[in-house]
């Protein structure tokens, strides 16, 4: 069974909820949509307060090429614009919507039937998917339309469908396997058509038998598209590491993946183009899992943007007494709620309840140079080292020792024996070390330019 | 037969020794690297801390600096003050620039029992890294987060976390205003002032730029932005941006007339010898200072307010306060 073959842990899968099916959550009286619900510059609203908007009509536009459309996911007027603080407390531009009713703009298909024919060429596909605001489900969040359009000079060979959902606890992509199986499909193909790619692969981990079975029975029915099983191990739905193990290929330091020809799509994000291409539907709405050993229930819902996380508690009978930690997405990679009324954004994946036992953090040793985290880094880095040269300050060495490449997957943490916080340090490094990359980049830009500028004068 | 051995041993070393000696002479003289001797001489008088408080890489460089520029425009030494930059200016010959003696402020008073906690933090104990997570344990997103970036930073043993309230706490006989508690803390919370006559000086030991409502309801001795401080001032020396008031100390006459309107508390004098009447009784918590021993015995005011005195023998004294804050380190 194919795998990647550098680093990865084992943490215990704990997929809890992977019976509940998928629920409708009641639409809620007050919509918060936040602007920044994306990598990348923060969406501009187009509406006022006092508007009257319906379900998927667009209230801010993408506020520069990196950056996505927003729509709201209710009908209702505008209450306010104004920032509100998001689950770090930061605060973050929203839109208020007050919800009257459920009023759907017309263009939306909201028929039940899979429509399986592609009309539109490749650039109206990928103007389709940005006028609808499609983003990444996989985590991140990074503009759908922006990776359907590869760089001059690249071109993608096949498209890589994550349906790995490596993450213990989250369940709400498996449940789209089981239940959307042909969305999925349909999907790949329009995101092939747009990439002008024939070959299409997509990767499911071995600890579900049943979503593989479900998607190879489609496999005659879309020619090119193949379901390929891999061998449990996190972070497999990492893009590189998934490349590496369905492909064989290394994206090379600091490289994207098209340059080795691979677009790589979450299995959320493929319904999503599906969605917007074939039924008109823009983003506004996700599965997202509802989970934690101390909960009574285990939900997955399909859940309207905005919806704030204090309501989604309330409404499976509020936080358990024993409940110690609330975290937005799953307990390797996901974000910690410290402030529980933010509203959920596009690609909140899952609320996940932990107590008091599962998130004591042991106490923090010396180093022993063990090199346990050098085993788990799938990235091939020395986290040990890096939080060194962190602890100095050292942004030369931390470039050198390749500290951008870091994923972020927790691994190193997740292993080391001395409990010492890596991830912690090694994110602090990543960001300042980028910043300086970027600053560097745009200094040779505007030198660049002055150049130019002066062979130009001088001619 | 053990004698000639140690006498041919002797010989043999002594020889060696001496020849080795001829080697590195007359390689230091030839390799020797030609230095302008006024960097020696001005080196010589700095307090070698090596801090880069003045933004030189360490002392060396700030002497090359200043000999390479012929003048004293842009350089001045924090640790030493105004006493070292004077020797410093009659090495080079030229008139020295005098620079009113600063010291760090902790502008938060966010006590546990003044701005409740909200959450409990379990990242690496790291403000950057809490910084980078969220925005705290607290109510507040611009105050303290209390995890000692700023003590981790100092060389001159400084500044040190109370127990009590969580928050740092300055010992001025040993704050230098090198700045380096000022560049680690991820919040600007920290702010190089002027230390004033006798210590004495008047500033908003807060950072919270939330309207009124919001800050007070986050903390109890926050600044609210109130405007009755820059009513009360006459001397113009109080601004109010985005809700919170900011002392200009090259304005401010230590009236404290503004103590006396702040509703809160955020306002703070400190180093004069009366209280003030009307001042609403607050509860005193002890001072890091008072809990942990004083490292340097406290110095008398000088004449230029600085805490070193001006005689000739400065640079002993320097070196001396150093020494003290190394052994306590080791």
């Amino acid at each position: 069974m194919k795998t990647f073959n550098i680093g990865g842990a084992h943490p215990s899968d704990n997929k809890i909820s992977k019976d509940a099916t998928i629920e409708d959550f009641p639409i809620v009286n007050k919509a918060y949509i936040t602007m920044a619900q994306h990598i990348g510059a923060p969406a501009k609203p187009i509406v006022a307060v006092g508007d009257y908007v319906k379900v998927g009509q667009k209230i801010a536009e993408a506020g520069g090429f990196i950056s996505a459309n927003i729509h709201s996911s209710v009908s209702g007027k505008v209450q306010a614009i104004k920032p509100v603080a998001d689950l770090a407390g930061r605060p973050v531009n929203t839109i208020i919507i007050d919800v009257d009713g459920d009023e759907w703009m017309d263009s939306i298909d909201r028929s039940p039937e899979i429509n399986n024919n592609i009309t539109l060429s490749s650039k109206e596909i990928i103007d389709k998917v940005k006028e609808c605001g499609v983003v990444g489900m996989g985590g991140a969040s990074f503009p759908t339309n922006v990776k359907l359009s590869p760089p001059p000079g690249n071109k993608a060979e096949f498209l890589l469908i994550n349906c790995a959902e490596c993450e213990p606890y989250l369940t709400s992509d498996y449940r789209l396997m089981l239940e959307q199986p042909e969305q999925i499909f349909v999907g790949a193909a329009v995101i092939m058509k747009a990439l002008n790619v024939d070959v299409c692969k997509i990767g499911v981990e071995d600890n579900k038998p049943d979503a593989i079975a479900k998607l190879k029975s489609f496999e005659s029915k879309y020619t090119g598209i193949q379901v390929v099983t891999l061998e449990k191990k996190y972070p497999q739905g990492g893009e590189k590491q998934l490349i590496q193990a369905m492909t064989g290929r290394y994206v090379g330091s600091g490289k994207l993946p098209i340059s080795v020809g691979a677009v790589v799509q979450n299995c959320a994000t493929a319904i999503a183009v599906y969605e917007a291409v074939q039924k008109n539907k823009p983003l506004f709405e996700g599965v997202i899992t509802v989970t934690g050993d101390c909960l009574p229930v285990q939900k997955n819902f399909r859940l309207r943007v905005g919806t704030p996380m204090n309501e989604i508690m309330d409404y499976i009978g509020g936080v358990p007494e024993q409940a110690a930690k609330l975290i937005s997405g799953g307990p390797m990679m996901g974000k910690a709620i410290a402030n529980l009324n933010a509203p959920t954004v596009k690609a909140s994946s899952a609320i996940l309840v932990l107590t008091a036992e599962q998130t004591v953090r042991k106490e923090e040793s010396n180093c022993i140079r063990c090199g346990k985290c050098i085993e788990a880094c799938p990235m091939g880095l020395e986290p040990y080292l890096l939080i060194r040269y962190t602890k100095k300050n050292n942004l030369e060495e931390l470039e050198k020792n390749e500290v951008y490449d870091c994923i972020e997957c927790g691994c190193c943490l997740y292993t080391c024996p001395a409990n010492i916080p890596l991830l912690d340090y090694i994110r602090v490094a990543k960001a300042d070390v980028m910043g300086v990359m970027r600053g560097r980049a745009a200094a040779q830009k505007a030198a660049a330019q002055k150049n130019s500028e002066n062979n130009k004068k001088e001619k | 037969m053990s004698t000639i051995i140690i006498i041919w041993t002797i010989v043999s070393l002594t020889v060696l020794g001496l020849l080795l000696a001829v080697i590195l002479y007359y390689v230091a003289q030839k390799f020797k690297v030609e230095e302008n001797p006024k960097i020696g001489e001005v080196d010589a008088v700095l307090p070698q801390a090596n801090c880069g408080g003045c933004g030189f890489a360490g002392c060396h460089a700030f002497a090359e600096s200043c000999v390479k520029q012929g003048n004293l425009e842009g350089h001045f030494c924090t640790v030493g003050g105004n006493a070292v930059m004077k020797l410093v200016a009659e090495k080079m010959g030229v008139e020295a620039v005098e620079q009113a003696p600063q010291v760090a402020v902790v502008r938060c008073q966010g006590s546990p029992d003044k701005r409740k906690k909200t959450n409990d933090y379990g990242g690496a104990s790291s403000c950057k890294v809490k910084a980078t997570l969220y925005t705290g344990d607290t109510g507040c997103k611009y105050g303290c987060l209390g995890e000692g970036d700023c003590v981790d930073a100092c060389n001159f043993d400084a500044i040190h976390m109370n127990d009590q309230t969580g928050l740092p706490e300055v010992t001025e006989e040993n704050c230098t205003a090198c700045g380096a508690c000022v560049k680690a803390c991820p919040l600007d919370i920290i702010e190089l002032r002027n230390k004033g006559p006798k210590g004495r000086r008047v500033y908003v030991a807060c950072k919270n730029e939330d309207k009124g409502g919001i800050a007070k309801k986050s903390c109890s001795i926050a600044c609210i932005g109130c405007g009755l401080c820059e009513k009360a001032c006459k001397f113009g020396a109080i601004t109010i941006v985005n809700n919170l008031a900011y002392v200009d100390f090259n304005k401010c006459k230590l009236c404290r007339q503004c103590v006396i309107v702040c509703p809160t508390g955020a306002m703070t004098a400190v180093n004069f010898p009366t209280p003030l009447p009307n001042k609403k009784e607050t509860i005193k918590v002890p001072k890091a200072s008072e809990i942990t021993k004083p490292v340097v015995p406290p110095i008398k005011d000088t004449v230029d307010g600085s805490n070193i005195a001006v005689d000739s023998s400065v640079k002993v004294e320097v070196n001396k306060e150093i020494k003290t804050v190394k052994k306590v380190e080791e």
